[in-house]
């Protein structure tokens, strides 16, 4: 009994306290995936803030995405030329969500229009396999000059290794978010956008027209989606199993709050990193894949304490 | 009451216009329930027009046809001489019909400043790519707007919480804040459903006020629905009344005060 307390509470720390490098080496990776996380929450969140909506597609947006940017290099499209493209097949799937679906399904409960962005996920599938076929793809990383080398840090005699895709990704990352905030905080569209996720109704009678922002959200969602698909994708593959990595956007979204932008990043960040310490250090105790829970039982914990999330506004229930 | 077609005198004094907005046989039904039965009714320019009967009687129901968040069933809305077809309200507000609300409807994460702003939202035409630098045509657009959102703010004396997030202000200016909102659209027409309604007596003397300076300095027409008859007779040129979804009366405040169906109505006497 004394040894399992031991390999739980001590060991573990005990291990990271004698090899900093490796440790350091850990939370990098863990960082590295959390960001990815991060956006792909951050897709969640914009539609959620916008229209009350939780999309389920949000995942399967970055495999589609992803996708259709390496479907078009194949089919002979120059790289740049193809992300362009991509960029307009998001516009049109926004704008045909927009059309097809929120308008006709506007005022009715949460709960159809959750179903209405499942079925969309199953749509966006087939779609996907139709054109693009279901086998596994590599990004067209290099064709889209981003770097694909490794450097090497040797912190008093330690060794950490950047592999130079991870650094383009944090930064390339943190590049969107700068510029989502502003785009929010400095234009009219970004004040439009605020207004409608704060009442729906005072923006319309100011005079915004809220399928025009729900168009742009989506598209905006759209984009963090092709963002995050490049990066998955030139970090392990493009292929339709990325998709349940999505679904570890729900217990990021638990932690940072369904409203939340800073929620989502520092959800995310916290999920990445902490779900990696944990498969490395704690792993071996309990069995592997804990990659695929951990998350969720951190989640499930925090639910219990604040359930409104990290930066959510407390939840006052009206009686 | 003498109505010319090209317009009236008030009793203070001031020209009244032409018909700047007719509703004609407005019936609207919520499943079973008939919230407004065949009235019919205009407002015209620069005129104070009130709404008033008791609970539930279909006042907030008409300024939601008028703003187009209710489609009647049946019924027409005349707007500058034409017929409206049916569309969404942000559109109709494009038209220069803006409102308040009986529960106030601010944007609760933005300041005053900024609220007011969502008030110049469609005038702003430069793209969001020159906004963002802010350089040049885009910086100046919105100098002008902010000017002019600065001006109705100081207008309405509430300059000491311009930067206030508005959640956190007490009602009564939070409906002022709401109040500067509209008006930062100058609309042609104006709808404000309650606008004193649980304020304090000092608060409401403010807000008679300001309902008046806007509708002189600025000639806004406006519509509004008050509970309270000393305000309405102080405010309203002319006055609809509804009871139970259907128009009462409509006339100037000594008329329909006068009017027996009125006063049967307010006592709550059975037909
Ligand atoms: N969206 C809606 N759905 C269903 N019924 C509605 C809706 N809006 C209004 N009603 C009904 O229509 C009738 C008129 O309501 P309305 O809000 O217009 O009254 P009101 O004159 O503004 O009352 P109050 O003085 O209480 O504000 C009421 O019976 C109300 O329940
Ligand atoms: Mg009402």
């Amino acid at each position: 009994m004394g040894s399992f307390i031991y390999s739980v509470l001590g060991d573990p720390f005990v291990q990271m306290l004698q090899m900093p490098d490796f440790l350091m080496q850990v939370v990098w990776e863990g960082f590295v995936s959390g960001i990815l996380y991060a956006l792909i929450a951050l897709g969640f969140v914009l539609i959620f803030k916008a229209s009350g909506i939780f999309n389920f597609a949000q995942g399967i947006m970055v495999v589609f995405s992803g996708l259709t940017l390496v479907g078009l290099h194949e089919l002979g499209v120059p790289a740049f030329l193809a992300l362009f493209i991509t960029l307009g097949v998001m516009y049109v799937l926004a704008f045909s969500v927009e059309r097809l679906v929120l308008r006709n399904l506007v005022n009715q409960p949460d709960i159809i229009l959750f179903m209405a962005t499942i079925g969309l996920t199953n749509i966006l599938i087939g779609l996907g396999q139709w054109i693009f076929g279901g086998e596994t793809k590599s990004m067209i990383t290099e064709q889209l000059w981003l770097p694909t080398g490794s450097s090497v840090w040797e912190p008093g005699g330690g060794l950490v290794i950047f592999q130079h895709i991870d650094i383009a990704a944090a930064v390339i990352a943190a590049l969107l978010i700068i510029c989502l905030a502003l785009f929010f905080s400095k234009t009219k569209v970004g004040r439009a956008l605020r207004a409608v996720a704060d009442d729906h109704q005072a923006s319309l009678s100011v005079g915004i027209s809220l399928n025009h922002i729900w168009v742009i959200t989506w598209f905006a969602a759209g984009i963090v989606a092709l963002v995050a698909g490049i990066m998955w994708g030139a970090r392990s593959d493009v292929s339709f199993s990325l998709q349940i990595i999505a679904l570890k956007a729900l217990p990021v979204l638990v932690l940072g709050g369904f409203t939340s932008v800073p929620g989502a990043i520092v959800g995310g960040l916290i999920i990445g990193i902490g779900e990696k310490l944990f498969e490395i250090y704690w792993g071996p105790l309990f069995g592997s894949g804990i990659e695929g829970w951990f998350a969720y039982v951190i989640a499930l914990i925090f639910l219990l304490f604040r359930p409104q999330g990290l930066f959510g506004e407390k939840i006052i229930e009206r009686v | 009451m003498k109505d010319i077609a090209q317009g009236y005198m008030t009793e203070d004094g001031r020209q009244i216009g032409a018909v700047l907005m007719e509703l004609k046989n407005i019936t609207l039904k919520f499943g079973g329930v008939q919230a407004i039965t065949n009235a019919s009714f205009d407002i015209r320019e620069g005129e104070i027009r009130a709404i008033i009967g008791p609970n539930g009687a279909g006042k907030s129901s008409m300024l939601n046809v008028i703003n187009g968040f209710y489609h009647p069933q049946e019924g027409e809305v005349w707007f500058h001489g034409k017929k409206r077809p049916s569309m969404p309200p942000s559109e109709i507000a494009r038209q220069g019909i803006a409102r308040t609300f009986q529960n106030i409807a601010l944007f609760h994460g933005m300041t005053t400043v900024e609220n007011v702003m969502t008030g110049r939202q469609l005038m702003m035409k430069k793209n969001f790519f020159w906004q963002l630098l802010r350089v040049g045509p885009a910086l100046e657009e919105e100098t002008v707007h902010r000017r002019k959102c600065e001006e109705i703010i100081d207008f309405l004396e509430i300059q000491a919480i311009r930067k206030t997030p508005v959640g956190s202000l007490p009602y009564g200016l939070q409906k002022r804040v709401e109040l500067a909102r509209a008006l930062a659209m100058e609309p042609k027409l104006l709808l404000l459903d309650e606008p004193m309604a649980g304020m304090n007596v000092e608060e409401k003397e403010d807000m008679s006020r300001f309902i008046l300076d806007v509708n002189d300095q600025y000639g806004t027409t406006i519509a509004l629905i008050e509970h309270d008859m000393s305000v309405v007779m102080d405010l309203a040129d002319r006055v609809v009344v509804l009871d139970y979804g259907k128009m009462l009366a409509d006339g100037t405040p000594d008329e329909v005060q006068k009017n027996q169906a009125v006063i049967d109505a307010y006592l709550g006497v059975e037909n």
